[in-house]
Parts: structure tokens; C-alpha cells; sequence
């Protein structure tokens, strides 16, 4: 089904039916050195804007700010003074707009010439949202939440949305993991491994490791973790992570992939999957490469309505001359890919052919597939929906 | 709603998309010698998110394949929609389409009593094709500030308020009323609309409510849900909330205002046009019938028991995005139990999870195909359990329906029992895609546990949301493809509920078989066998159960019924229900290994491998 979803898509973008039949069109992890980079920056509900299109800025800088209105409460006024809900009103120290005090009185009853008094505080500061004589019910609201974002990258401001935010542009390395853990943060890129197959164990993580993005080979174990987060390292990047490490890691199992809030000291970025996986060589050479680099780092990852694969932007001034898109060439013969299901899960290769008839799997599942030449010679043939193409 | 563009007697061509979260389905009927077929399907990406944002280019390019596919020139040259109707050379007679793109309808459901308003709101809003996201009662266990802080998390697409009856006290409906204003939720697509509220409460309160939300809600206030008691009236509340779907959510959604245009009738979600389909089922051949959509998202079940509808929709248990929430749900334990080789936890948890972060890969092992089954097992046995949870009777209550009542009243506890179930019929890319038919057969069987004599249906590639919302404008055709194309025939199945030692014997099924002869199966506890018979046959069984075993007439009592035949044949289930599977691994993997060969379930040498 994906396949042909694929197809569908290449179908309209291609202006030759004949060669668009050979074609698939599967993207990828974006693994780039070097690119233009475009962050739409937002607030949750309209604000002010505080930039302008030109300014520099740097990740930490401030771009613009709202409020929230604060969290209510609800306190039963009329319940305990214990007189009905329409007759409240009379009662009532404050009416609704009023700022009230934590334990100040906003409601007051007294009988019997003063032999019986009642009065109801304020469980908090705020101000007078309702007075329900209904249900006899008062609405404290608590003082708006400021709310600011940040740039989060370095660079400039290229185009500024009224009252909801700006596009922060920079200039950089980008990659993409496909999972993560924990919000945006920044570091100072450390390898701490020598090779893409090598485990971040605890003896690998040190003092030193405090506030940086530490990169590693295949695996990182729960103590590993455990120790990032001791010595305050800001985030881990490494191929795969066992799913057991995750849970007893996160204190939770990741039901639906909807990721980014969690807080669990670090932000855990994997770029292949779960369990032992090697990370994709280009992607260690890449981040080896920027060693002693600012990264800035976001985990939060949502599979549905809205793919977001977690990131790794590293901004720099180095030039690179851009190759051509291979998202938009779709999958041809000579298109890098990685197999991203078993039996060849982590293998790369080349696309060598896309037969046009279905193939039967050992599965007995027909599918259209396509074969790759992986990188020691041998040619396997896989579903074309288990492949995806390498974005470098 | 515009007006069809021919009389339904003239139509000839028919097309129908389901716009689903991640993939656009277009299927094309056409009718031939005056009978209404399945022609051709054609399928594109979503186009719902950046950088499309627009579900009519999906829809155009799902629509193009079935261009390309059959030289029918179907779509406007000027990208306005669809050719409407057919001239004789091009365009099509009917548009229609179903969407759960972005997520479906997402809802929040408040009411009085948790198991009365709030339980009778739940089944408005899964009536409707919503996801209910949470339930809020005033009993429901959590404090205000604890209601607060979820609802002003939730961002749903709408919210339904029902709660006590007409001209009952009103106070407290309204305390549920300013707990949801004070909570201020937001909508999920776009900060810029305001959040529709539908109330069905008590009527005598609805200006209370009015003013309570003026100016911040879009609020439509329809017939009390509960107007006694004794009586559920979830009708107009359903309809509200289909309506405001419209309205509302799909006009915020990228590209539905265009797509509204091009449609013949309104849009409708995903599992109500699902429901129609296995409602079609229920009405033509008027028995009981257990449906389920297992999608990559969500299980949808419906059920429809002496015609009582009842759709559930169990949010995050799924094949693809949601396959890890089953895992999670159920438990790893309850998956593994299903896998006749030895593999250990944590890596059957690595697959799942790398399933789930790249959702459209398929299974190319026997061994990864065997998990995924596994899972749907529990999948589907979840989705069934949820469904309980919603398919039971009001105590004691005496039941207004009409024709359109899309659910029912009921009982305290489930009435979805299984001996009364009379057809099963699964769609969802797991079951349509199975490479074996009888595998679907066997899963289902072990998620559900039906008892006695139940015929198993599927969907052939996935058309009956299609089907589904054809049907509301033009049922005949839709039933004509349904019944031609769509519904593949598994089999029957034929199980003895009770338990029993392992050997002993369980039941004798004598069946009289279409050349005269008769053919005797002795079945002992723990078998099952699969007596081959075509699709359209019909045999005679005389069904002659143990002492301690039931086949619908009562323990140990005999049960004669026609069987009929199907892709698959007959299956003869003699493995107990409740299902025994040995505490054992070795000998529940032995078990396992016997049933799967039996039923030749999987390629033989392939599987003797894997359990070797």
C-alpha cells in the first residue's frame, strides 16, 4: 500500500509516465551537511512579537511573548456558608474583576446578630472570574502564565508572523534521528566513542561531560544513561537504545510516539532504531566531524498527523556546494538507501532494480519490492516499503 | 447538501475516497448489465500536513491512478474537482468520501453520572465516529482541578455536555458547565474559532447555559440525551455532532472547504462510514453481527446485536502508530503467548517499537508476519473488551428507538455475547492484506472466542467506508458491491464453549456435504481442523457437543444448522472457551505449532524452521 502511495505521488510530479513507473519515492532521515535552515518559531496563542525581520539572534534570545491565563479554581461558596445559591450574592466580598489575596475573605455571613459567622477565603492570589448564582459557585483565576519563545537557533530573523511569532533562518548541519526524548537544549558536540559500533557505557561518560551533546556509537544502556544525566550532559545521540533501558529510564512505556515533554534530565536522540544498532556511518563521520561544535538539539517526535523526527542542528559558516535533492529525484537505480526492517534491518546499499511485478515474500505477502546491492556486494531483494532513502 | 446530479436509476459510475491519516483510498464502482461493481481502486498520500496542507491534491492524485488505471477521465481540467456527472465519455454520477485525516474527530464528554449521562454522551459521540478522548463526570473520582488541568490539556475538536433529566434540578449540570468554561479548552485545528459545545442535558436549564457560554463557545443545544430516567434518546445529539463535524472541524481542516464543494453529501467520518458497511451486513441478512476496522490508529467495533447498533472506537490500539499502546495495554506477556518459537521479550518489544516510529513497513519474515499476527490478537481482543465496556443495557429501562437510533439501550453488563453472534466480518489493512485467508479466520477466532456456529466475512481491499457512505444515498448499489466484491467469504466457524482435559473428547460434527455423503469429525479438547468447502456451498451439520460443552442449544445438547462454506472452509474449533493455552511455554509453543499446521496456516517448511 505504501508503495503505491508513493507511486501515486511520483505520478504527479513526474512529466513522464514511461520512467515514472520505475520510480519510487520513499524519503528518508535528512542527514545534510550543510543547508539553509528555516525555524518557524510560534506562540500558542497570539502574542507580541519582540524582532523584527533582520534582527540577529542568538538561540537563547527571546522572539516573542503571551500569557496564558492562569489556572482557576473553583471554591463552593454558597455551599459553606450555607445559604442557597441565588441568595449568594448579597454575601459576597468581590465581585467578579476583583484581584483577591491568598486567604483574603471574598464572601462573609453572619446571623444571630453576630453569633454566627462564616467566611470563605481566597485559596489563592488572583482575581474574580465568576460568581455563579446558579450553582452557587466562585471562579478564582490565578495570575496569567507569562509565556516567551525562543529563537532557539542562532541567526536571523527572515520573516515575522503578527502576533504569533518569526522565522528564525541559520545556516548549518541537520539531521534527523528517528526517535527521541525530551524538548529542545544545546550543547557542545563530544564523541565519545571511537567507532559507530561502539556502546556508551557509564565508564565513557565523565565530569567533563557536563552540558554537552555527547555522541555515540550503537547503543546507549540505562546506566549510561543514568550517568549523563548524574554528570548533567545535556543530551545523548546514538544509533539504538533497548526498549526495557527506555522504560525503566523514562518511568513509563511509550504507548503512541508523541514525544518531547518528558523530563527526565537529558534529551535522547536515536538515528536508527531500538535495540543494538550501529549508527549510520555518515551520520557518526558528520557529528565527528563538528566535534567542539554548538548543537541545538530537539527530541520531540510524533509519528502521526504531522511527522516530526527528532533534530540535530549544528550552525556553522562552512561552505558547502548543495547537491541535488534526492527526496525529490524519488528512488531510482544508484539511490542510497537503508533497509529499515528485518531480515536486513541497518543494512545500506544502492538501489540496483525496482521490478514492476509483484514478488511474493517469504511471508507469502505480494508486494512490489525492489533490489539493493548492499555495501559487501550481496544483492537483496526487499519490500520497497521497507527502505527508506538516504537524504545526505 | 448539494443535490445529486442524477436520479440514483441512472447512475453508472461511482466514486468514493476514504481520506485517511496517512493514505488517500479512492475506489471506483461502475455498473455493468445493470449490475453495480467494484472497478478499480487507486491510493495517494494524505496531503493533510505542510507542506501540501490541502486534502484535495491527495484526493486528486488518488483519483488520477484510477484515471490511469482504466483511461476514465474522472477530475476537472481546471483542478475544480471531479467531472460531474458522467456525459457518456468522462466524470462520474456520485462523489462521495468518508475522513479521518488528522485525526479523526477528536471529543471530550462530559456528563452527570459517570455509568448514566456520561455513559449515554459516550455512545452519542462513538455513534457519531468520534475518538473520545476523555469522559468527565461529576463522579468520576477526580477533583475540579484535576478535571481543569486535564481538559485545559486536551485540545479536542468539540465537546458534548449532557446531564440530567428534563425539569430536574439543575445545579449541578451546571457545575460540570462552569468546570468546562473555566477550563477555557482551545480546539485543536486553529486558535482562531471558537470550540463547539453540543448540550443535551436538561432542557429547563439551556438559557443558564447559553449565557454561561455566550461569546466563548459555539454552542447548539439539541434534545435532552436522557429526558427520563428510564429512557436514552442519543439520536439528536449524534446528529448534532455529525453536523457540527461538518461545520466545524472539517472546515478548519486544510483543504476540506474545497472538498465539501466537490462532494454530492456530506463528509463523514471514517468509522461511521465503517459502521454503515457492517450495519449493511446486519440489515440484508438480519442477524447478529461483530464488525472491526483494525486500522494502523485505532480498532473500531461495532456491533449489531437484535438491532441494537453499537460502534466503540479504541483510540490508540493499532497495527501501525498505535502498535506499542498494545503492547503496552496488553501487556508483552498476553503477545508473546501467541508465538509458537522461541524469541525473547525484548526483542519482540525492539520490533514493535521500530514498527511503530516507521509505521508503513511490512512484515518480509515468517517470523515478523507471526508477531504482527500476535499482536492483532490483542489488538482486536482490547478493542472487543473496550466495546463491552459501551455495548450494555440502561438497569431495568424501557427503550425508545427509532429506525435511525444508531445505538441502543441496554443492559447493565455487556448483551455482546458470543454465542449470539452470528457473523464476525473484519476490515483493516492486517486482515484484507493477510497472504493466507484462513489466517484472518484464525486470528479473529482467537481474539473473539465466537461460540457455535459463526460465519467469518472480510473486507476484500478495503472499501467499506466507501461502501458505508454510498449507502446512505444509494444503498442497492452499495449492497450489490458489497455483497459481489467486497465481503470475501472465510468460512464458518464451528466451536464448543466449555473446558476441558487436553484429548478428551469435545464434541462430534456430522456433516451432510453437497455430493450426499457424510463426512464425521470426532473432535477432542484442544483440536481444530479445517474441513475444506467452497465459497457458495451449503452443508448440513448436525453438532453434537460433551456433557460439559455448549454449541447453542445448552450443555451436552445437540444443535443442527446449516453451514456454509467460504474461501477458507470450516473450521472446527475444539480448543475450549475460555481458550486453553498451557502455562507452559514448551508445551503452550507445542500447542501453538499443532493448531497453525493443522490449519496450514503459515508455509510449512518455513515454520518448522522457526520452531525447530
Amino acid at each position: 500500500m505504501t508503495t503505491k502511495k508513493q507511486e501515486a505521488q511520483k505520478h504527479e510530479k513526474s512529466e513522464d509516465d514511461e520512467s515514472s513507473e520505475a520510480h519510487a519515492y520513499t524519503p528518508g532521515l535528512k542527514v545534510k551537511r550543510a543547508m539553509i535552515i528555516d525555524k518557524l518559531r510560534r506562540l500558542p496563542i497570539p502574542g507580541e512579537v519582540l524582532h523584527k525581520v533582520g534582527d540577529k539572534v542568538n538561540y537563547d534570545t527571546k522572539i516573542a511573548r503571551t500569557e496564558i491565563s492562569g489556572d482557576p479554581e473553583i471554591v463552593k461558596v454558597a455551599m459553606t456558608l450555607g445559604v442557597e445559591a441565588e441568595d449568594m450574592g448579597r454575601f459576597m466580598l468581590k465581585k467578579p474583576g476583583d484581584k483577591v489575596k491568598e486567604g483574603e475573605n471574598i464572601a462573609f455571613y453572619t446571623a444571630l446578630f453576630g453569633l454566627i459567622k462564616k467566611n470563605v477565603p481566597s485559596p489563592k492570589n488572583g482575581t474574580i472570574e465568576s460568581v455563579s448564582e446558579v450553582t452557587g459557585q466562585v471562579i478564582v483565576r490565578g495570575a496569567p502564565i507569562p509565556v516567551d519563545v525562543d529563537a532557539y537557533l542562532p541567526g536571523k530573523l527572515v520573516e515575522v508572523v503578527p502576533r504569533e511569532g518569526a522565522v528564525v533562518q541559520t545556516y548549518g548541519a541537520f539531521i534527523q534521528g528517528i526517535f527521541g526524548i525530551g524538548g529542545e537544549t544545546h550543547g557542545e558536540i563530544k564523541v565519545i566513542v571511537a567507532g559507530n559500533s561502539d556502546e556508551i557505557t557509564p565508564d565513557k561518560i565523565g565530569p567533563d561531560c557536563k552540558g554537552k551533546v555527547l555522541i555515540g556509537g550503537s547503543l546507549v544502556t540505562l546506566e549510561a544513561m543514568k550517568k549523563a544525566v548524574e554528570v548533567g550532559a545535556s543530551v545523548v545521540v546514538v544509533g539504538g537504545v533497548r526498549h526495557q533501558d527506555l522504560t525503566t529510564f523514562t518511568g513509563q512505556e511509550i504507548g503512541v510516539a508523541i514525544t518531547g515533554q518528558e523530563e527526565v534530565g537529558i534529551t535522547l536522540i536515536i538515528t536508527e532504531g531500538f535495540g543494538k544498532m550501529n549508527m549510520n556511518a555518515t551520520t557518526f563521520k558528520l557529528l565527528k566531524s563538528f566535534e567542539g561544535y554548538l548543537a541545538c538539539v530537539n527530541g520531540a517526535t510524533q509519528i502521526r498527523a504531522g511527522v516530526l523526527r527528532p533534530e540535530i542542528i549544528i550552525p556553522h559558516e562552512e561552505k558547502e556546494e548543495e547537491k541535488g535533492d534526492t527526496f525529490a529525484l524519488g528512488m531510482v537505480p544508484g539511490t542510497p538507501v537503508r533497509i529499515i526492517r528485518q531480515p536486513y534491518f541497518g543494512a545500506i546499499g544502492v538501489v540496483n532494480s525496482l521490478p514492476v511485478e509483484l514478488q511474493a515474500l517469504e511471508s507469502e505477502s505480494m508486494v512490489r519490492v525492489l533490489t539493493v546491492k548492499l555495501q559487501d556486494g550481496t544483492i537483496a531483494t526487499v519490500p520497497r516499503a521497507n527502505v527508506e532513502i538516504i537524504e545526505e | 447538501m448539494p443535490a445529486l446530479k442524477k436520479p440514483i436509476e441512472d447512475m453508472q459510475y461511482i466514486l468514493a475516497t476514504d481520506v485517511g491519516s496517512t493514505t488517500t483510498k479512492a475506489r471506483f464502482f461502475h455498473k455493468k448489465d445493470g449490475v453495480w461493481r467494484f472497478y478499480v481502486a487507486g491510493e495517494a498520500p494524505t496531503t493533510v500536513e505542510a507542506p501540501y496542507e490541502d486534502v484535495t491534491l491527495g484526493v486528486q492524485n488518488a483519483v488520477r491512478e484510477v484515471e490511469e488505471l482504466t483511461g476514465h477521465k474522472l477530475l476537472s481540467p481546471d483542478g475544480s474537482g471531479l467531472i460531474l456527472p458522467y456525459d457518456g465519455k468522462q466524470g462520474v454520477d456520485l462523489y462521495c468520501t468518508t475522513s479521518s485525516a488528522g485525526g479523526g474527530l477528536q471529543m471530550m464528554v462530559a456528563g452527570l453520572i459517570k455509568n448514566m449521562t456520561a455513559e449515554s454522551a459516550n455512545r452519542a459521540a462513538l455513534g457519531a465516529g468520534a475518538i473520545v478522548m476523555d469522559v468527565i463526570a461529576r463522579d468520576d473520582g477526580r477533583q475540579p482541578y484535576q478535571k481543569i488541568q486535564r481538559i485545559r490539556n486536551l485540545r479536542p475538536d468539540m465537546i458534548l455536555l449532557a446531564g440530567g433529566t428534563d425539569g430536574g434540578a439543575g445545579q449541578h449540570v451546571m457545575e460540570i458547565a462552569e468546570l468546562i468554561k473555566a477550563a477555557e479548552p482551545k480546539p485543536r485545528l486553529g486558535a482562531s474559532y471558537s470550540l463547539p459545545i453540543v448540550y443535551a442535558g436538561n432542557k429547563s436549564i439551556r438559557d443558564d447555559i447559553a449565557k454561561l457560554f455566550k461569546g466563548e463557545f459555539a454552542l447548539t443545544c439539541v434534545d435532552n440525551i436522557r429526558p427520563v430516567l428510564e429512557q436514552e434518546n442519543t439520536e439528536p445529539a449524534r446528529r448534532a455532532v455529525h453536523e457540527l463535524f461538518m461545520e466545524h472541524v472539517m472546515s478548519h481542516a486544510p483543504g476540506y472547504n474545497r472538498l465539501m464543494k466537490w462532494t454530492d453529501i456530506p463528509i463523514m467520518p471514517t468509522p461511521a462510514g465503517e459502521g454503515m458497511a457492517i450495519q449493511l451486513i446486519a440489515d440484508t441478512f438480519k442477524i447478529n453481527v461483530l464488525g472491526v476496522g483494525l486500522g494502523g490508529a485505532t480498532t473500531n467495533v461495532y456491533s449489531i446485536v437484535e438491532g441494537r447498533f453499537v460502534r466503540s472506537v479504541s483510540a490508540n490500539l493499532g497495527m501501525s502508530y498505535s502498535v506499542t499502546n498494545v503492547m503496552k495495554e496488553a501487556g508483552i506477556p498476553n503477545i508473546m503467548r501467541w508465538i509458537p518459537f522461541k524469541i525473547e521479550e525484548e526483542e519482540v518489544a525492539s520490533r514493535l517499537m521500530n514498527k511503530m516510529i516507521r509505521p508503513t513497513t511490512i512484515p518480509q519474515t515468517l517470523e515478523d508476519l507471526i508477531v504482527e499476527h500476535a499482536v492483532a490478537r490483542e489488538a482486536l481482543r482490547l478493542g472487543l473488551q473496550h466495546h463491552r465496556t459501551i455495548a450494555t443495557r440502561l438497569k431495568g429501562v424501557q427503550v425508545q428507538r427509532t429506525i435511525s437510533d444508531m445505538f441502543e439501550q441496554a443492559i447493565e453488563d455487556s448483551y455482546v455475547k458470543m454465542m449470539t453472534i452470528e457473523v464476525i466480518a473484519g476490515t483493516g489493512g492486517l486482515l484484507s492484506h493477510a497472504p493466507r485467508r484462513v489466517q484472518p479466520m484464525l486470528i479473529l477466532s482467537d481474539a473473539w472466542l465466537p461460540e457455535g456456529v459463526t460465519r467469518m466475512f472480510q473486507d476484500s481491499v478495503f472499501m467499506m467506508p466507501h461502501l458505508g457512505v454510498t449507502s446512505t444515498v444509494y444503498r442497492d448499489a452499495a449492497w450489490s458491491i458489497f455483497d459481489k466484491d467486497c465481503l470475501v467469504r472465510i468460512g464458518t466457524s464451528i466451536a464448543a464453549a466449555g473446558i476441558s482435559k487436553l484429548g478428551e473428547h469435545c464434541m462430534t460434527v456430522e456433516l451432510t456435504m453437497p455430493d450426499g455423503k457424510t463426512q464425521k469429525e470426532d473432535m477432542n479438547f484442544g483440536d481444530i481442523k479445517l474441513v475444506p468447502l467452497s465459497e457458495g456451498l451449503e452443508v448440513k451439520a448436525v453438532i453434537t457437543p460433551a456433557k460439559t460443552f455448549d454449541v447453542g442449544e445448552g450443555p451436552g445438547k445437540p444443535k443442527e444448522a446449516t453451514v456454509i462454506g467460504g474461501i477458507a472452509g470450516i473450521m472446527l474449533d475444539a480448543r475450549g472457551r475460555p481458550l486453553y493455552l498451557p502455562e507452559d511455554d514448551n508445551q503452550r509453543r507445542d500447542l501453538l505449532y499443532k493448531w497453525f499446521t493443522s490449519l496450514k496456516l503459515y508455509p510449512e517448511d518455513p515454520l518448522k524452521e522457526l520452531v525447530k
